[in-house]
């Protein structure tokens, strides 16, 4: 790392620890620890969810799609445990994962072991399987945090990714590993031939993974990764080696994107070159900071809410990467803290009673800018239609309205939108701003 | 002793090529101690861009105008995008320029479509300059050597001989006594970072016709670019012209002499297992030099980062 001062390398109201109170009288841990109800609540809930949700949304690509989800949300914990908890930024971590996955399929594959363990600890193995290649790819590059770290992870990841075209035994080459779930030994009688079995065993293993996280990032070396984020220099003078405490929180992690790609492998039953290059690399830095990587529950939000993107936006526009990018970007302009800082920005207000000042002001802006944008993607799809289309294909649709994008008039109206839409929020975005400023600070009127 | 020769030439182009890059890249580097991930994707712009003007202006114009916009649009990301980025301190610039590396590749497919931009090599340059024993080497590729070179030695000059070269310098290492001095550093910073995309875009303009014009060329050179500057130490512009040139060379030869594992192990007296079939080592086996020509530079950078993590030329560890 050149010359910076690192306690700027984590985005400006993304720590959590700048909300906790310093007022003496009610020391935050105090709190914390001796309430067990608060402590156990967010876990309880979200279990109750996810036993439930099979029951409301019951077909099998809903099905699919929590799967998805889960297993991105495993993914995106663990690789949260290097870049928001220790501060290491990873260009290449989807190898852990998918090392972890071709490590479970060659299990999978290998019938006279794989009969007599139940398919439930499987996952088990791929994370082992990450660990030890996070064992070896570590013992060197966390030497370093920072840009350097950030190339070695970039460089290994690539190289993986091309061996897995040249070391075929492994990697199966262009066509990858297939492999069959089903010749596992019966778990209690569960042989996972259905998509639901394999959706509690995903979910289960969603509840066990992110509670250990939870608890790794309480222990001692925990604790340690976080203070060697922040300031290296001071933790080693504290007799503590950084760069021990990096390595331990890279090896976790590479333990738990290994269990997420033994999930991977256990929901697909196929594992390809794809699972292991830059790109998948890539898409789980965006879930990641798209979450937020100042809070433990930011990746669970950002995997949430780009499997839905991907899933809702790909089916209805060939440009949903043009778009995820363009969110990417404007949050790391604009909210470095993704979506739990901004959840959490609201918590001050809702502590100081004024939640409701805000509605009517948020409504005003919010509204008519997500009209504006609206009419702006409009104009976009349209351009790319007027541009890309096949001859004699002028008929397109958008927002549920088709028309002949090779007419004046389509092209009038979303202007117009956006043009209205962006300007009324504009006009009242000072009033937001106004009611913000008086909602956050403590007392006069409410 | 030709085809040594021949190779000599074409691993030189590849090399000055990816020097074009790695120069503008290591000086943004040490200036800003930023990473540039979008470095490639201003090659590809500036491909793109000269493309776009060669249809309506010709070849030369392009090779003049599209760098000019591609270091205006530079400036433009520096201006407004990373300083404003620059705040929240390294990692979220990485984690930008590599967003904007994601975003300029799905805005160049909205623009010019997924598929190969028919740029081509220009008339007045496509023809045989000189062969080798039958080996003909064609006159483009004398002249991208040219440029490059050109660029190489214009830069050199700029950068020690010159007032601005002596003002980026001192910037470099000491931003704030600059400052005081009454020099506009941010300026600087903006100007270098512009310069450094607009060399991108040179590379871009003279190599989209021969590697190819489409959406995938940035993807395909750039984690080279920075296996390259890591090799030579960051922020060295020596280490980068040696870092280029070596891996120009290795992978052109690694690729037209077709070493193949089999000799080497049983070279070192290793004996071939008699079915290779059930060996797990069969793939390492049956390993030959042209298959492991790409990766040959990860594997020399993950060499280098264990035994001399400084690089080549490099003179800090980070």
């Amino acid at each position: 790392m050149t010359v910076s001062d690192p306690r700027t390398d984590i985005p400006k109201g993304a720590r959590p620890e700048e909300q906790i109170t310093t007022d003496p009288s009610k020391p935050a841990q105090r709190m914390r620890s001796g309430s067990l109800v608060l402590t156990l609540a967010p876990w309880v809930i979200a279990s109750v969810v996810l036993a439930i949700l099979p029951m409301v949304f019951t077909n099998n690509s809903a099905l699919t799609i929590m799967n998805q989800m889960s297993i991105t949300i495993v993914f995106a914990l663990a690789y949260n445990m290097l870049l928001g908890q220790g501060g290491m930024l990873s260009f290449g971590h989807a190898v852990y994962a998918g090392v972890g996955g071709f490590a479970c399929m060659h299990i999978m594959n290998m019938s006279d072991f794989f009969s007599t363990i139940p398919l439930v600890i499987l996952p088990v193995f791929g994370g082992l399987f990450g660990m030890g290649l996070a064992m070896i790819v570590g013992a060197f590059s966390t030497r370093n945090a920072g840009t350097v770290f950030a190339m070695i992870s970039l460089g290994v990841g690539e190289l993986i990714a091309a061996c897995s075209v040249i070391i075929v035994a492994f990697f199966g080459g262009e066509e990858g590993v297939s492999g069959d779930r089903t010749y596992a030994q019966p778990f209690f009688g569960v042989e996972f031939l259905q998509q639901i079995e394999v959706y509690y065993l995903t979910a289960g293993w969603v509840v066990v993974s992110a509670a250990l996280m939870y608890l790794w990032s309480r222990t001692p070396v925990g604790r340690m990764a976080n203070a060697v984020r922040d300031n290296p220099e001071r933790a080693e003078f504290l007799g503590y080696s950084s760069r021990w405490v990096r390595f331990y929180s890279f090896v976790a992690s590479g333990f738990f994107a290994g269990v997420s790609g033994g999930l991977f492998a256990i929901n697909y039953e196929i594992l390809t070159e794809e699972n292991l290059n830059t790109a998948s690399s890539g898409i789980i830095l965006l879930v990641t900071f798209l979450g937020g990587v100042g809070f433990f529950f930011g990746p669970i939000i950002g995997a949430i809410a780009f499997t839905l993107l991907q899933t809702v936006l790909s089916l209805s526009t060939e440009l949903w990467a043009f778009y995820a990018g363009i969110l990417f970007l404007s949050t790391v302009m604009f909210f470095p803290g993704g979506l739990a800082g901004l959840l959490m920005m609201h918590v001050p207000v809702f502590k100081l009673g004024k939640a409701s000042s805000l509605i009517k002001p948020y409504l005003m802006t919010l509204l008519p800018a997500a009209i504006g944008l609206m009419g702006l993607a409009a104009l976009v799809e349209m351009t790319f239609h007027y541009r890309h289309g096949a001859t004699g294909d002028n008929e397109m649709t958008v927002f549920w309205t088709t028309f002949d994008s090779h007419t004046l008039m389509p092209w009038l109206v979303a202007g117009a939108i956006t043009l209205i839409g962006l300007g009324i929020a504009k006009v009242t975005a000072p009033a937001l701003r106004e009611a913000w400023s008086e909602a956050t600070t403590a007392g006069g009127a409410s | 002793m030709d085809l040594i020769l021949v190779n000599l030439i074409d691993g030189l182009v590849t090399g000055l090529l990816l020097f074009m890059l790695s120069a503008g890249l290591t000086l943004i580097f040490s200036m800003m101690g930023v990473l540039n991930f979008a470095h490639a994707s201003f090659y590809m712009l500036g491909a793109y861009f000269a493309y776009q003007i060669s249809i309506a202006l010709g070849f030369w114009m392009g090779l003049l105008i599209a760098p000019l916009v591609v270091g205006v649009l530079g400036a433009g990301v520096e201006r407004y995008g990373l300083r404003r980025v620059h705040q929240y301190g390294h990692v979220p610039e990485l984690i930008f320029t590599f967003g904007l590396a994601l975003l300029i590749e799905e805005l160049v497919q909205f623009i010019w479509g997924k598929n190969q931009l028919p740029y081509s090599v220009p008339d007045a340059l496509n023809f045989t300059a000189f062969a080798i024993s039958g080996n003909s080497i064609p006159a483009y590729k004398i002249f991208m050597i040219f440029i490059s070179i050109s660029i190489f030695i214009g830069l050199l000059y700029v950068l020690t001989k010159t007032r601005v070269g002596m003002i980026i310098q001192a910037a470099l290492s000491y931003p704030r006594t600059v400052e005081a001095l009454g020099h506009n550093v941010p300026l600087i910073f903006m100007g270098v970072f512009g310069v450094g995309t607009a060399l991108a875009g040179v590379a871009g303009v003279i190599a989209g016709p021969v590697l190819g014009t489409f959406p995938g060329m940035a993807f395909v050179l750039g984690s080279i670019v920075f296996v390259t500057i890591v090799i030579g130490g960051l922020g060295s512009l020596w280490g980068a012209l040696i870092a280029s040139l070596l891996i120009g060379w290795i992978t052109t030869f690694a690729k037209s002499y077709n070493i193949e594992m089999e000799n080497i192990l049983t070279g070192l007296g290793i004996s071939k297992p008699e079915s290779l079939d059930d060996s797990i080592f069969r793939d390492f086996w049956s390993l030959t030099s042209p298959q492991i020509a790409d990766i040959l530079p990860y594997i020399l950078m993950v060499l280098i980062l264990i035994f001399r993590p400084a690089g080549l030329f490099g003179k800090r560890s980070s």
